[in-house]
């Protein structure tokens, strides 16, 4: 008789094996931290795979400077008490240029701050290997993704030169300048997410749970005001409402919900019972289908 | 279904604590073009209610703009991954999709049914434990059938569900389904699985997808939910010996060393005994670490840290294993290879091998034959091009662990990886161990045997250490080929325990011995065998083959055996007299 593995013993155990298998294939891997749920899920799991030692890689995060502010208290927190090194990287260019969500839009921002800085960094520190958040089941284009998702020496991704995954045997080999961007929660879903969270009491940013917030509506969206970089238009009037968010990102392009999901039970609650997508909040994804294909061969992710 | 459970919004704790026990399957569906697998998936996700309100309303516009159901929803437009395909109407790779419903969650391998079919399905099935077989009602028993059930009996899927859809278009005939279902039993009597469920459907009117249809009142059989959340796939690999390969040595300090990987089968518990295949040596479990505490036992699948009672070299790609029954240990074995890219298989050349964790590099030394995915007929080849499949010889630079696929998936498997372009070439399933070479073996190049050996600056030998203490003739030969390597020789050492791989007769072991010897010759190698003093046919047969310039022998008892020298003594003294 052999106890059954859970479905969220298996999803952490793969986990686990493919961080294990990126740290020792390369030879300088990354972890690009993105502060959200899934990093977090992603930074419990990397401690558990070199427990009791340090995992042998640092963090990175790409701040595009308009992460909200508890974003980032969180992120320095978070990489204080687990004992990773943390790099954070600002696209300078970018904030000479002063692009900005607000006076540029959120797709040549998020363009020029995430995705050009993202490639920065990478040149910079010459990463062979990223691990990166993102789940299959986030959008439809990301079904066919690989755990181990090959990019060109400049970072884009091209349909043409991904490897077949088969078993868990992932093929780590590059040239020098190319890299892996390797996907540990690949088979996770945002519910396997949660219950993992709750399950492992995770400390995520208080964002995710619901509070009294200043929010602005706008383009059907409600913005939370986090600094005063956000200008209320006329029309427009700041109010005080119980909301969280099911998505981190940039504050101008992040959508609140109004919740009063003020625990973990209470947000997996409310997320089985709303019928819409977590993908919604985000200004990125409204673009045209395909468009994070687009993304990604850019090298968004 | 689903998550409609009341105790969602009734008591949402208990309802957390219910799905702590939650189990997972993978399964992979195959069916040829239009069968209606997208149309099917698409109502498996629509139904577990994993598809929320904004994707309905973008379901619903491009349903009406490019679906093929008038003004209903086309459920297989849920599906379709990249623009570029849903472009061309094509799936082109393997997709993997997600759902739950209160007892499980589910990993689907979506594979398309096109000429890409054998790449793709293997990649899909090589990871799950259901497949699920398309077929339409209308058209019966194909080509296609055989083959997606060939290769997911290749993959060794044990769990076949035969989804005969579009029972709408045959008035939902009982005749039909039947008919179909016994000419499939007979065609995959030698398949081997373990069961074949068949079940009728109406991917597009949701019959017996969920709930049992009342169009066919004749069916006994469970819904295709029903089937997919109560199958038991017992994990075989539970039950079976102890392997875990070594995927990382984790020293934080001097005070910890840990052995990191993922357990391929068996189940281990502090103080077992395990044994490490590459050295021949054995320990003892101590601990088994994770950051929630040390394990009292852990069971294939999970991902653990072993730290061991006795420093023994381990580094990655070795294997731990239980010593009652050890894995194979070789550099060359027979198996079925899957070749996956457009550049075609050329034999001879070397290509990366790696099997979990450990990598060697690796050439295909012969075709045996080829299978043709259609008719399972053998046929002779030279070579393998995309999608075909081959039983090969492989020859590695140095010897792995690992056992059959059909007895241990996880240790049983491995890739090729093309050197100059990184590209992964082949997947392979490993049959057994080969220690002679049948046939052509290293596929000889223009180089002779000369040619090699100059190339390494040396005169090639194999020698021969005996001794009834095995322990002590290994020692010596590891001091032996220690000092040589460390005089810039390329050697290599084996022990008469790692050659009786099969049971054979004693003439037999000594004709592979002798074969083998006169291979590492030719390689222009140094090969050192450590053979037991009581079993001279083995020395005989090598002495007899090999002529005497490169033969010699070494009785550690008669020649050089007296007591007061150590194996150390022993070896420097081997290495001076010889070399
Ligand atoms: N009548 C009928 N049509 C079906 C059924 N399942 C799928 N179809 C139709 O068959 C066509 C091909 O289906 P699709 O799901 O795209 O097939 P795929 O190529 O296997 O993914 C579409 O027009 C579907 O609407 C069924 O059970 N009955």
């Amino acid at each position: 008789m052999s106890p059954k593995m859970t479905h969220l013993r298996q999803l952490e155990a793969e986990s686990i094996h493919i961080i294990r298998e990126v740290a020792a294939e390369f030879e300088n891997p990354v972890m690009l931290y993105s502060v959200g749920k899934d990093s977090a899920v992603m930074l419990h799991l990397a401690r558990k795979a070199f427990y009791p030692a340090r995992p042998p890689f640092p963090l990175m995060h790409v701040d595009t400077t308009w992460k909200f502010r508890e974003m980032i208290e969180f992120r320095d927190k978070m990489a204080h008490e687990c004992g990773f090194d943390l790099l954070v990287h600002v696209n300078e260019e970018g904030v000479r240029q002063g692009i900005g969500p607000f006076s540029h839009g959120s797709g040549i921002h998020t363009d020029i701050m995430k995705t050009e800085g993202l490639k920065q960094a990478l040149t910079k520190y010459k990463f062979d290997a990223a691990f990166g958040g993102a789940r299959r089941d986030e959008e439809k284009s990301r079904a066919k993704e690989r755990i181990f998702s090959f990019r060109t020496e400049d970072h884009r991704w091209d349909p043409k030169s991904q490897r077949p995954e088969l078993w868990n045997v992932y093929n780590a080999k590059v040239h020098p300048g190319e890299s892996i961007r390797a996907f540990p929660i690949s088979n996770w879903t945002e519910l396997d997410v949660w219950q993992y969270i709750y399950l492992e009491q995770i400390p995520i940013v208080p964002l995710y749970y619901a509070a009294v917030r200043p929010v602005v509506e706008r383009d059907g969206m409600l913005i939370m005001v986090d600094d005063a970089r956000m200008e209320i238009k006329p029309g427009e009037k700041v109010e005080y409402k119980s909301v969280r968010f099911r998505t981190l990102g940039c504050y101008p392009l992040t959508g609140a919900v109004e919740s009063t999901a003020a625990t973990l039970p209470e947000i997996i609650q409310e997320m089985l019972l709303t019928r819409t997508s977590e993908r919604q909040g985000r200004a990125i994804d409204h673009d045209s289908a395909g468009s994070m294909e687009k993304k990604k061969q850019e090298g968004y992710f | 279904m689903a998550h409609q459970s009341e105790l969602i919004s009734e008591d949402i704790l208990a309802y957390l604590k219910s799905q702590e026990e939650k189990s997972m399957l993978r399964f992979i569906t195959c069916g040829s073009v239009d069968d209606g697998k997208s149309t099917l998936i698409g109502r498996l996700l629509w139904d577990s209610k994993m598809v929320f309100e904004d994707q309905l309303a973008a379901l619903e516009s491009d349903s009406k703009r490019v679906g093929t159901q008038g003004e209903k929803i086309d459920y297989a437009l849920l599906l379709d991954g990249l623009q570029a395909e849903r472009e061309q109407g094509i799936t082109i790779d393997v997709a993997y999709r997600f759902f739950s419903t209160d007892k499980r969650k589910f990993i689907v391998a979506d594979t398309p049914g096109h000429e890409q079919y054998t790449r793709n399905m293997v990649t899909g099935a090589s990871t799950a434990q259901v497949a699920v077989i398309l077929i339409d009602a209308r058209k019966g028993i194909l080509t296609q059938t055989r083959r997606h059930s060939y290769l997911a009996s290749l993959v060794g899927i044990r769990h076949v569900v035969l989804a005969i859809n579009k029972m709408d278009l045959v008035d939902y005939s009982q005749e039909r389904f039947d008919s179909i279902l016994k000419k499939y039993q007979s065609f995959a009597a030698s398949l081997g699985f373990d069961d074949i469920t068949a079940i009728p459907l109406s991917a597009l009117e949701g019959d017996n997808i969920i709930s049992p249809s009342p169009k066919t009142p004749w069916h006994q059989g469970p819904t295709l939910m029903q089937y997919l959340e109560t199958v038991q796939v017992p994990d075989a690999s539970a039950g079976k010996p102890f392997r875990m390969r070594v995927q990382w040595v984790n020293r934080p300090n001097l005070d910890f060393r840990g052995f990191c990987g993922t357990i391929a089968s068996g189940q281990i518990h502090p103080g077992d005994e395990i044994i490490v295949p590459s050295s021949g040596k054995k320990t003892r479990v101590a601990r088994i670490v994770t950051m929630d505490g040390d394990l009292e036992r852990a069971v294939a699948g999970q991902a653990v840290t072993l730290t061991l009672e006795d420093e023994i070299d381990i580094s990655r790609g070795d294997t731990l294993a239980t010593p009652e029954d050890v894995p194979h240990h070789a550099a060359r074995f027979e198996a079925k290879l899957v070749w996956l890219h457009e550049e075609a298989l050329t034999p001879g050349r070397s290509y990366l091998l790696k099997a979990g964790s450990a990598t060697a590099p690796a050439q295909v030394s012969q075709i045996k034959f080829k299978l043709n995915v259609n008719t399972l007929a053998q046929e002779p080849g030279e070579t393998l091009a995309l999608n075909e499949i081959g039983v090969c010889s492989l020859s590695l630079s140095k010897p792995i662990s690992f056992d059959s696929y059909r007895e241990n998936r996880g240790t049983g498997c491995f890739i090729l990886i093309d050197r100059l372009t990184n590209a992964t070439v082949g997947a392979g399933m490993i049959h057994q161990p080969l220690l002679q070479s049948s046939g052509k073996g290293w596929i000889e190049a223009d180089l002779g045997p000369k040619a090699r050996a100059e190339q390494k600056g040396q005169s090639p030998k194999v020698l021969c250490i005996a001794s009834q203490d095995q322990k002590h003739r290994t020692e010596v030969a590891e001091l032996v080929e220690k000092k040589l390597h460390s005089q810039g020789r390329h050697s290599y050492r084996l022990d008469q325990q790692s050659l009786s791989l099969e049971p054979g007769s004693k003439d037999e072991q000594a004709r592979l011995l002798a074969a083998l010897g006169e291979h590492f010759l030719a390689a222009g190698l140094i090969l050192i065998v450590s053979l037991s003093d009581q079993d001279p046919h083995l020395s005989d047969a090598l002495m007899g083959r090999l002529n005497t310039e490169s033969f010699c022998q070494v009785d550690l008892k008669k020649d050089i055996g007296t007591i007061s020298l150590s194996p150390q003594q022993q070896a420097e003294q081997i290495v001076e007299e010889l070399f």
